[in-house]
């Protein structure tokens, strides 16, 4: 046994583990940040290694190293989870390293790093239980930092509480063969996902919590792989209508409330109710192209809107919390910034030269095959959000000058952040068939195709 | 020496890759934090476009010498997408068609770019945001030769997406007064409008023919034998009604892009931009892109008598409507608009007639007056006293040339800008607007509701504390 052959799932999971113990040793904040950085560039690594084994033996469970439950292996990189463990460990990374200096002192990163455990653990678990277990784990991190902040939602504990219910009686009605069972589980989908009326917790959340902490708790979509994992495959076709169709409802409503907002977190909020949908919308179209679209843009959604909420929290951390209401002129002081919004901004709508482009043209493709209205739907909900986001960059970087006196561009770890970013954005869309045909075949992984 | 499709075909890429080359020069630089003298960016302005006309004007020169119509450069499948049996597979080519058509287009933009860049150089000197004008200056001219060039309607979707970001941005150039980035962002409203209507008839052309060929969607036509697919012989193989529903889809594109009306009350507030990009843009190129649509696929307009009439009227409708309001604006630029519409109307008209040269030269001679007028624009009051000055007397002036109630009501329709904006205000902004402000308001009220408290940061409240008219504007 080699190092190379250890379980690659287990390793990307226990480094953020070990880091987190680290970093409970260590009580400067700066040491703190820079070993919370190694741990995460290590995740990174270890969690491409894993991307790159799927398909082979070491993907699977080497040496019977590997974590089982009842025998079976938990923990799998397969080519649905392949590419989504680099994509959460990068969000991650990103998120450190434009995490200003003031707030270093105010960051729990232990509890980052627990987080990222988590969500990692969650996008390679395949077994039922665990997964639910994970993901009722995953909502208690949120809950304890807004705590530890004196910050009360009960819409988010009653949402998050009823997900879990809803999860954990719902796969126990699908075990049990009660027909109640996919209901129940789609109903978990449902809110876990922020689909309208059970959305008003996402909003909330991304008001009241810490930028960072509700961006990498929303942006994997963690709603998406719940409904591949656990009720695609159980779920009858009425079901998976019902996803559709309030799916499809709240990416439109979100885009239409994100062109009024007057408050910088709502808005983002709704924006990624909007792009959030629209992945749920294609998974459940069930026409190759859609299926291959909506994974195509759950990646590039989920790297556009982090990339977009890290703008959005690195303005913040300038100029303090954002208001709609008026012009703020920020571009001369961070036009880093503003180009950063407006890259990742268009990343988000499938912008030609972006990533998400190809996969929208497929998504929509797919959508006008199955059913017209669903791919004109499409169209529109794009058509707002690309008004509300640049509707947003004009009101924040144009309008009389900021006036400040000391430099408010971005700091060269943030520049990084930044053009890794755009370079991924970027070279996605102008290099898509090596990555759509990856998501073609982990859409094919699925067994939802027509043909099978 | 290399063979004339070779050197066609080189000479094709050079066009095609110098604008990106000089969007990813000066896109780049920016990106890394890289200074840029004013110098460097002139120069390398000067050289691409130069360059680029250089080539286009070789490769128009090879086809006319060898008598060709239709030359292609493929850059093969840049995805392509396998699907099970039961589907239709997804292939997305890069491809792009030297014709009669696109290669007067693109060497009239490489043109007007290269003199409005040497103008900009020195109109834009020392001006804050000199390399911001630039950059976004080469993101259109790449939008405009994709566009011109495409020979898949989705690669001309890629270049219209980029023609109107660079267009919405550089209306809002002066980001510090409010009125350009008001108007901006009406721009980038209505072009999205186009671009969703132009999206949609791109994936249904796609989803017909499996990869959204020119071509493949225009087929043959039989000329003394011959099968000719090289504009303007190509014939519609679509069903009558997928032309319909397609050919609708793309004159609320051109109609969105050309601002024919409804859709016209953008064009004067684009005005706001710097005047090297109002030249270039809305004076010459941008405005005709819409005509330029339509001529692309003319074979869907000579397949249905009903679009040809829409087109028809469109554009005299637009027509009519702009020389009136041309003839009441009391700023240059404005009045300047308000004619170039005239002109674009006359246009859309042509082709809408089954006309192909015709509108194709006018596109080529107004888009040449009209930047030179938009150019000469800031200094036309100095050449008019200069004028007044030589002569020692006041220069005549013309009369309105309305009478009676009628001449006061089409006056105050002039002047009022046919109420085209504040009709699309009141029907389609205000309505939906007010509708999501209201669910805004009652979101905000359960969230507080249920929290049962008030947000710990201060959240404000949806209503606006601007006035309504700026509100709705913004």
């Amino acid at each position: 046994m080699n190092l190379l052959s250890l379980p690659r799932a287990e390793v990307a999971i226990g480094i953020p583990i070990i880091g987190a113990i680290l970093v409970r040793t260590v009580r400067d904040p700066a040491r703190a940040d820079r070993v919370a950085i190694v741990s995460r560039i290590l995740v990174l690594v270890a969690s491409l290694f894993a991307w790159a084994s799927v398909g082979t033996e070491t993907a699977l469970c080497p040496w019977g190293a590997c974590l089982t439950f009842f025998g079976r292996p938990i923990f799998t990189v397969d080519r649905l989870s392949g590419s989504l463990l680099p994509l959460v460990a990068l969000l991650h990374v990103l998120t450190v390293l434009s995490t200003s200096r003031v707030k270093r002192n105010r960051t729990s990163y232990t509890g980052h790093l627990i987080g990222e455990a988590a969500r990692l653990a969650t996008f390679s678990c395949i077994e039922p239980w665990p997964l639910i277990a994970l993901l009722a784990f995953s909502t208690i991190l949120p809950y304890i930092e807004m705590a530890q902040r004196g910050l009360r939602s009960r819409l988010y504990v009653w949402h998050m509480l009823a997900f879990v219910v809803l999860l954990i009686s719902g796969w126990f009605a699908v075990e049990s063969k009660w027909s109640v069972g996919p209901i129940l589980l789609l109903a978990a989908v449902l809110v876990r996902s922020g689909t309208f009326p059970a959305h008003l917790w996402v909003v909330d959340h991304f008001e009241r919590a810490a930028f960072g902490t509700a961006l990498l708790f929303a942006t994997p979509i963690a709603g998406v792989y719940v409904a591949l994992r656990l009720v695609i495959p159980n779920a009858p076709d009425v079901v998976l209508q019902t996803i559709g169709i309030a799916s499809l409802v709240t990416a439109i409503y979100a885009a239409g409330l994100a062109i009024v907002q007057t408050d910088v977190r709502r808005f983002f909020a709704y924006t990624f109710l909007s792009h959030a949908s629209i992945v749920l919308v294609g998974l459940e179209l069930h026409t190759s192209l859609s299926l291959t679209g909506a994974l195509g843009m759950w990646v590039s959604v989920a790297l556009s809107l982090g990339g977009l909420g890290l703008c959005l929290r690195a303005v913040e951390a300038r100029y303090g919390r954002l208001s709609l209401n008026r012009h703020l002129g920020l571009y001369e002081k961070s036009p880093m910034l503003a180009i950063g919004f407006l890259v990742t901004g268009f990343g988000c709508i499938g912008f030609p030269g972006t990533a998400g482009f190809i996969a929208n043209e497929l998504l929509v493709d797919g959508a006008i095959e199955a059913n017209p209205v669903v791919g004109v739907a499409l169209v529109f909900e794009a058509m707002l959000n690309s008004i509300a986001i640049v509707r947003v960059y004009l009101l924040l970087f144009t309008g009389t000058q900021n006036t400040s006196s000391v430099p408010l561009d971005v700091t060269w770890r943030k520049r990084v952040a930044m053009l890794t970013l755009f370079a991924l954005i970027f070279v996605g869309g102008l290099a898509p068939n090596v990555w759509i045909h990856e998501r073609y075949e982990a859409a094919r992984s699925l067994n939802l195709f027509p043909e099978e | 020496m290399p063979d004339f499709p070779t050197l066609s075909a080189n000479l094709g890429t050079v066009v095609i890759s110098v604008p990106f080359a000089l969007m990813f020069y000066l896109g780049g630089t920016t990106l890394i934090g890289r200074k840029r003298s004013e110098a460097a960016t002139a120069r390398a302005v000067t050289a691409t476009t130069g360059v680029g006309l250089i080539a286009g004007l070789i490769v128009l020169g090879l086809m006319l010498t060898n008598d060709t119509q239709h030359d292609v450069v493929s850059f093969g499948d840049w995805v392509h997408v396998e699907t099970p049996v039961t589907e239709k597979p997804f292939h997305f080519a890069i491809k792009f068609v030297f014709d009669r058509l696109s290669v007067p287009f693109t060497a009239l933009t490489y043109l007007l770019f290269g003199t409005i860049g040497v103008f900009a150089t020195k109109y834009m000197h020392r001006e804050e945001g000199y390399n911001r004008f630039f950059t976004l200056y080469s993101l259109f001219l790449a939008g405009m030769v994709t566009a011109a060039l495409a020979g898949t309607i989705e690669t001309l979707f890629f270049g219209w997406e980029l023609v109107g970001l660079s267009s919405a941005l550089l209306v809002g150039f002066f980001h510090n007064r409010p009125a350009p980035v008001r108007n901006a962002f009406r721009v980038w409203v209505v072009y999205r409008i186009s671009d969703a209507a132009l999206l949609l008839a791109a994936v249904v052309l796609h989803h017909m023919s499996s990869g959204g060929d020119f071509d493949k969607l225009t087929g043959y036509q039989q000329i003394d034998g011959h099968d000719v697919a090289a504009w303007p012989y190509g014939v519609c193989r679509l069903p009558a009604n997928q032309v319909l529903i397609v050919g609708l889809l793309l004159i609320i594109a051109a109609a969105g892009k050309s601002a024919l009306i409804p859709f016209s009350g953008w064009l004067p507030r684009a005005m706001e931009g710097p005047t090297p990009s109002s030249a270039v843009f809305y004076g010459a190129l941008s405005v005709h892109l819409g005509a330029y649509l339509l001529l692309r696929l003319d074979p869907l307009l000579d397949a249905s008598p009903v679009l040809s009439t829409i087109v028809v009227i469109l554009g005299l409708a637009t027509a009519i409507f702009a020389t009136l309001t041309a003839r009441v604006q009391t700023d240059i630029k404005s009045a300047l608009a308000f004619a170039s519409l005239t002109q674009v109307g006359l246009i859309v008209a042509e082709i809408g007639l089954g006309w192909r040269y015709i509108p194709l030269v006018h596109i080529l001679g107004h888009a040449c007056l009209r930047t030179m007028q938009f150019v000469r624009a800031p200094s036309v009051i100095r050449d008019h006293n200069a004028i007044e000055y030589a002569l020692g007397d006041r220069l005549p002036r013309g009369s309105s040339g309305f009478l009676g109630k009628f001449g006061v009501r089409a006056y105050r329709f002039a002047l009022e800008r046919g109420h085209l904006d504040a009709i699309l205000d009141r029907v389609f902004c205000a309505p939906f607007l007010a509708l999501f402000r209201g669910i805004d308001r009652f979101e905000r009220r359960i969230a507080i509701t249920v929290n049962d408290d008030q947000p710990t940061v201060e959240a404000p409240v949806a209503t606006p504390s601007l006035s309504p008219a700026k509100e709705r504007a913004i």
